[in-house]
């Protein structure tokens, strides 16, 4: 294969290749080209470079296309609204002070996006977008990720595709920029920036998927499994603090295929219902809301009904007319086009057999749940000074999806233009961190030239991911865990974190497969404290405690956060009080 | 799971600087074998997102589901045009349905 011939083969023969830039984004997915763009807008003088570990074309959540954005703000509908719903559907747990400046930016890329290319469906009378439930909206995102590339380009940033962050480069306790290593070219790239914008989207792929059975569906994920928690776990090393791991997102999936269900519940409101075929949410969590129950509520309901024997539970096609089931396939083709085959290899017919659910394996992703970065709600920037955050990987808001994590692009942007704008001096780089980083990275590839043996980076995820599922709350144990089960799954991630030096690799794409086990072991271990931490169940089903069934607000209603102390190395968890700003009952969305 | 290759009608994309699929594959996961015919490295790594699939010129991938998840032989082709995609899905009974896709504004 042509990737082995370009391997290097002792370190000497490693090519370093340094750029200098003002402003470097690592990750060119929504956020990321969002941010981009919007830092050219702000100074057009400024270069921009984009570090992406895929091709800006095609990477991460967007890759395939989406089907609708879960987050617009519709006419009538105030910030205040946004705000109250967000926050009850989270449990009342959420930064209302990035969450309103999130809100205020929310319909801006959308709209831009419709004018750049991207097909949304207007209502035949108003000229309103049409409505998918209350805040979401039907687009046919097939060519989204393409149409916003070619804007990054036209825009005349500079992208380096194929290129794995590995670490940031660091000076005094700041960010000033980042190093990686090229999938396709083996070279390591130093990025020399005055202001780093990460944007690298959440982890998947820490815990087991019930759809791994050794034969082909490993990567059977809802979340991109290509996003394996590096920003997380740069920022981990690097002495970040972070907010709210312990927020899980567990949802319902449809199940086998693991893959998104609002397709069909939010936007054909098909009811979920139980083997005996009651409709759960009404029957059981009316006191909840009902079909309105809070995000976790909804998660967990057809795990709960499994559990107690009414499995399994499906959302309810029967009644959909055939116009709506043809609409909702063509609709999954704009997002996730193999569920049609899925459908297919099933000879389903969904006016007889309803689609089935189930649950997915748990992903930290700061876009629907809260977990990431703790930010400054000034200028996005996060704990380290020079590091801003957007998207998924930036910590505090649930329910940004789309247009969230693009509005945060927007504002991570602006928090950098005016922090370079401030900078007076010129980075010098201590050269010894780019010579530790060589040796940390490309460690894999000459354990397999010089011993010819060690753990392939497979071996070494699937006995992390067994660990986080079997003790640390996983699928396959109804999201549960304990104090006991917790302590056992930490104890080994630790010992997996010592072995990472027997990792071995013997092509680029492998070392790129050990540095995304290497980093999804850091995060993990930081959400095994997260949970330790929380001795009360706040969101069951994203975090329930069997040895603490009930919600503590006396000591927990606030956020947990963390930081690994660079000097010890030890992860201190602590708190961070909760400031509420919209008035009303946080449980209540109005 | 993997994207099925038809060796006959794959090129290797000659005229490209890379092969298309070796482009747009998030997971990196396409590449080139020694005939110079398009491989995936890892069946189990896929995602099936189709971006492949959609992006060979010649037609040449299919995209297959693992069978743990479906049966055999269901089949989704894409065609693929400036600003839609016709998709044709055949089931395990033989039922053929097609639809459109709008993609880009016109
Ligand atoms: C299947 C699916 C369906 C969804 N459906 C909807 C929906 O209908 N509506 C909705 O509003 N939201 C939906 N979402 C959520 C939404 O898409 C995401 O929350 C949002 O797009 C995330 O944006 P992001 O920029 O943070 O991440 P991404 O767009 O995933 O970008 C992250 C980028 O970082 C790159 N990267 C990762 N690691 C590295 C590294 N080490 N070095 C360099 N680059 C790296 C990745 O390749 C990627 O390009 C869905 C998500 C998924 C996965
Ligand atoms: S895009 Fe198609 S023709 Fe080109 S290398 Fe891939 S499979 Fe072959
Ligand atoms: S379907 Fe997607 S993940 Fe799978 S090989 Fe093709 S491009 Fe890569």
């Amino acid at each position: 294969m042509c990737a082995d011939k370009k391997l290097p083969k002792t370190i000497e023969d490693i090519e370093v290749v340094v750029h200098e830039t003002d402003f470097l984004i690592i990750g060119a997915g929504n956020a990321g080209c969002f941010a981009a763009i919007e830092a050219k807008r702000k100074n057009p003088d400024l270069k921009v470079t984009l570090l992406e570990k895929a091709h800006i074309d095609r990477s991460g959540c967007l890759a395939a296309g989406m089907d609708a954005i879960n987050t617009y703000l519709k006419k009538g509908k105030t910030i205040e609204d946004f705000i109250k719903w967000s926050r009850s559907q989270a449990g009342g747990l959420l930064r209302e002070d990035l969450a309103i400046k999130v809100a205020e930016n929310l319909n801006k890329p959308v709209e831009e996006w419709e004018e750049w290319g991207l097909p949304i469906k207007k209502d035949e009378d108003t000229e309103e977008y049409a409505n998918r439930g209350k805040w979401d909206i039907t687009i046919q995102g097939e060519s989204m990720k393409p149409i916003i590339a070619e804007k990054v380009r036209e825009y005349g940033c500079e992208v380096l595709n194929r290129v794995v962050a590995t670490n940031y480069l660091t000076k005094d306790g700041r960010v000033v920029g980042a190093m990686g290593f090229g999938v396709r070219n083996g070279k390591m790239y130093v990025v020399k920036a005055k202001a780093t914008c990460i944007a690298t989207g959440g982890a998947a792929g820490l815990y087991k998927p019930y759809t791994n059975d050794g034969s082909g569906s490993h990567h059977q994920l809802w979340y991109c499994p290509f996003n394996t928690g590096a920003g997380y776990a740069m920022g981990i090393r690097a002495g970040a603090e972070m907010t709210t791991f312990e927020m899980r997102w567990c949802a319902t999936r449809t199940k086998d295929f693991n893959g998104p269900i609002d397709t069909i519940s939010v936007g054909y409101g098909t009811p979920m219902i139980n083997a005996k075929g009651e409709k759960i949410l009404q029957k059981r969590y009316a006191d909840m809301g009902g079909d309105a129950a809070p995000r976790f509520i909804r998660a967990n309901a057809p795990m709960e009904e499994w559990m107690e024997g009414r499995g399994p539970c499906f959302v309810d096609t029967r009644e959909m007319s055939d116009e709506d089931i043809k609409q909702m396939k063509t609709d999954y083709l704009n997002e996730r086009p193999s569920y049609v085959l899925f459908l297919a290899a099933r000879g389903q017919d969904l006016k007889k057999e309803p689609i089935e659910i189930y649950g997915n394996d748990p992903y930290i992703v700061g876009g629907h749940t809260a977990s990431g970065y703790w930010l400054n709600s000034e200028d996005w920037s996060t704990t380290i000074p020079g590091l801003f955050a957007c998207g998924d990987v930036a910590g505090g808001v649930p329910n940004k999806f789309v247009g969230g994590c693009a509005a945060e692009g927007l504002l991570a942007a602006r928090g950098a233009v005016e922090y370079i704008a401030k900078l007076e001096d010129d980075i010098e780089i201590d050269e010894s961190q780019i010579e530790a980083e060589k040796e940390r990275v490309y460690a894999p590839l000459f354990r397999m030239i010089n011993e010819g043996e060690g753990i392939k980076p497979k071996e070494m995820e699937e006995r992390m991911q067994r660990l986080m599922d079997e003790y640390a709350g996983g699928v396959h144990q109804f999201f549960r865990m304990s104090e006991e089960q917790l302590q056992y799954a930490l104890k080994h991630i630790k010992i997996l974190q010592d072995q990472v030096k027997y990792l071995v690799a013997n092509d680029l794409h492998e070392l790129m497969s050990a540095h995304e086990v290497i980093d999804r072991l850091d995060v993990a271990e930081v959400l095994i404290y997260h949970l330790m931490y929380r001795k009360e169940t706040r969101w069951p089903g994203w975090q329930t405690r069997t040895d603490y069934p009930e919600k503590n607000d006396q000591e927990f209603d606030c956020f947990v956060n963390s930081r690994k102390n660079p000097e010890t190395g030890k992860i201190e968890v602590f708190t961070r009080e909760y400031k509420q700003i919209v008035p009303g009952d946080r449980l209540k969305p109005n | 799971m993997p994207p099925k290759i038809n060796l006959t009608k794959c090129d290797g994309c000659k005229a490209e600087e890379e092969p298309l699929c070796e482009q747009v594959c998030p997971g990196d996961l396409m590449t080139l074998n020694e005939d110079g015919k398009a491989m995936c490295r890892d069946a189990g790594d896929c995602w099936d997102c189709m971006c492949c699939t959609k992006i060979c010129p010649q037609g040449a991938i299919e995209t297959r589901l693992p069978y743990q998840l479906g049966y055999y032989p269901a089949k989704l082709i894409p065609r693929v045009g400036t600003n839609k995609i016709m998709w044709t899905c055949v089931d395990i009974n033989g039922k053929v349905e097609r639809f459109v896709v709008k993609t880009r504004n016109d």
